[in-house]
């Protein structure tokens, strides 16, 4: 649908869509914003440790574990859902354990969503973190160590600040990639409304029914909208910190 | 009381072993060609690079010590360095840059207005470190290693990535802040001029080995050291101003056991200077010259004649009753006079060939 990209009628959809979506559709809007948040925000703590594991310590098997890391990156999205329910499902090696001692059930609900966007999007946080940790002089980390910081101290208030910037860059793309997430999800906790079903889902739903296309098309807006709204922030806020971090 | 290191390293193009003890508040300066291990002795002595064998001692403590399984980390060992590219943290202002290291350790001696003042850096307190120059970097730098109350301060080549006028910026803050100090600072160099106006004591670094160390004085007027083949050789004596003569502008200076006359200088009387002697500089006789400009005329023994064949000279070591001189002279001038070890003979210096270095 490229006629959907001219200016005039874009700008005309976005007004219609924000007045004309219906309850459901706001519903698949908002399920979408909140499983891409669980996802970054567990995500995002394990990827900059994992980013600063790759970047600062060496050990054997360290190229297995890094192409590991990356490798929902190359794997089609269908093939990491399915191995997430082998291994997360309810009679997974995981997912029996999560099950039997917390009662939680991962496949088919909400937050298996955000488990299959955070799998998706782990690569792409790990990445952005690795490239602003591997871009800090490893010297002032020396500076600090001799003037009587342990560990932890340096990397609190010398390296995470100074990545900071890569961080929240990679939280934001993280973010938006989530919003579009499709392949792993529906593999892994299938297109319920209400539940599981994100905006991509909804889409795909919508353009399955007869006569949805215009409902596909209001969904495919607000997509882009928020796709766009999130590279733009992501830009500026990458720049904007830079400067803070006296870069 | 005294600060010493020995360590041993095997890199892969060379080999590293080193040992030297130097008397402890003072500066001791690392002196060697680039790539001779100064910065691996430094790191050493910082933690930052463990050696296959090393052992670091200040003042009976010990900080590593590989026989006996002593490893003291950076972060625990209390030593205060200043990079060559200062290394400010980006993210932080001056004043919380100055107050890394103090923040992390109990109060100590050294308090930030004084060091503040001494560094001349209390305009700057609010700047990032990208709006300073690279002059009051290196002032910062120096000052936030002295805040972290370093019970060692190690200086790594702190003025090499600076131009001529910013060093000469910083210099006389190094000089008054090495009076200021009670503490042992190792301070590595491959320029002579910062060497002979900080060092209270020298090692001589060449190759991954230590050629001679020693006082200052005394290093620097011993012919047969690589230190004498430079074409800026010269006796490094300290001096103490004994008396001035306004009438004929002259000021009398006393060390190494003999009198020197310079030109009048804004010095009180008492007052400890070190002055430098270039070798090249010195005129050697037999017998006092009469009807002659020069003012020194400095009676002493030769105690070691060096060639230099680089330079188609001889390099002559002259024993005076508490230190030594070196003068350059050809080998003509040394069979002519009959020269030879033991033999007295007298130094001619003009005096204002003779620099001043300031205390």
């Amino acid at each position: 649908m490229p006629e959907l990209l001219v200016c005039p009628l874009y700008i005309h959809l976005y007004t219609g869509c924000m007045t004309m979506l219906s309850p459901e559709e706001w519903e698949a809007v908002r399920l979408t914003l909140a499983v891409a948040a669980r996802a970054v925000g567990f995500g995002l703590p394990l990827a900059v440790l994992t980013a600063w594991v790759l970047t600062r310590c060496r050990f054997p098997g360290r190229p297995l574990f890094s192409a590991l890391v990356h490798l929902p990156m190359v794997l089609p999205p269908v093939v990491t859902g399915w191995l997430l329910l082998i291994v997360f499902g309810v009679r997974g090696p995981i997912g029996m354990l999560l099950h039997d001692w917390f009662g939680v059930r991962l496949v088919f609900t909400t937050a298996g969503a955000s488990l299959a966007c955070a799998v998706m999007t782990f690569p792409i946080m790990v990445r952005s973190v690795r490239l602003s940790l591997e871009a800090i002089d490893g010297g002032l980390e020396q500076a600090a160590r001799t003037l009587g910081a342990g560990w932890f101290d340096r990397l609190v208030n010398v390296t995470l600040p100074l990545a900071s910037p890569g961080i929240l860059v990679g939280a934001i793309v993280g973010y938006a990639t989530c919003l579009g997430e499709f392949g792993a999800v529906i593999t892994f906790a299938a297109n319920i409304p209400g539940q599981t079903q994100t905006l991509p889902l909804a889409i795909y739903a919508a353009l399955q029914v007869p006569g949805g296309e215009a409902k596909a098309a209001e969904l495919s807006m607000v997509s882009l909208t928020l796709a766009v709204i999130g590279l733009v922030l992501a830009d500026w806020i990458g720049k904007r910190l830079n400067t803070v971090m006296g870069r | 009381m005294s600060f010493s290191l020995a360590l041993r390293h095997r890199f892969p193009s060379m080999t590293m072993d080193v040992a030297f003890e130097v008397r402890s508040p003072g500066v001791t300066v690392l002196f060697g060609p680039s790539g001779s291990g100064k910065t691996t002795i430094v790191n050493a002595a910082a933690g930052l690079l463990r050696p296959d064998w090393c052992r670091v001692e200040i003042d009976g403590a010990v900080l590593a010590d590989t026989d006996a399984g002593v490893w003291l980390p950076p972060e625990q060992r209390r030593a205060g360095m200043v990079f060559q590219d200062s290394r400010l943290f980006p993210h932080m202002s001056v004043a919380t840059n100055l107050r890394f290291g103090m923040r992390r350790v109990a109060p100590g001696e050294i308090r930030f207005d004084d060091v503040v003042d001494l560094l001349g850096i209390g305009a700057l307190l609010d700047r990032r470190p990208k709006a300073l120059s690279g002059g009051e970097r290196q002032r910062v730098a120096i000052g936030r290693a002295l805040l972290a109350q370093p019970k060692l301060l190690l200086m790594d080549e702190p003025l090499a990535s600076l131009d001529s006028a910013r060093k000469a910026e910083i210099l006389p803050y190094l000089a008054r802040l090495k009076t200021a100090l009670l503490l042992p600072v190792l301070y590595v160099t491959h320029a002579l001029g910062e060497a002979a106006q900080l060092a209270d004591s020298l090692v001589l670094v060449e190759a991954g080995k230590v050629v001679a160390y020693g006082g200052t004085a005394e290093i620097s007027a011993r012919a047969e050291l690589p230190l004498a083949s430079r074409d800026d050789a010269g006796a490094v004596l300290i001096c103490r101003v004994d008396a001035h003569d306004p009438v004929r502008m002259l000021t009398r200076m006393h060390g190494g056991g003999a009198d020197f006359l310079l030109p009048l200088l804004d010095m009180p009387l008492g007052a400890l200077c070190r002055i430098r002697v270039p070798a090249r500089e010195v005129i050697l006789a037999g017998r006092p010259p009469d009807s002659i400009s020069l003012h020194n005329v400095i009676a002493g023994t030769v105690r070691r004649i060096a060639p230099d064949p680089l330079r188609r000279s001889v390099m002559v070591e002259i024993g005076l009753p508490d230190g030594g001189l070196l003068a350059r002279v050809t080998a003509d001038a040394v069979v002519r006079l009959g020269l030879a070890p033991g033999v007295p003979v007298l130094a001619l210096i003009k005096s204002t060939s003779i620099e001043v270095l300031g205390t």
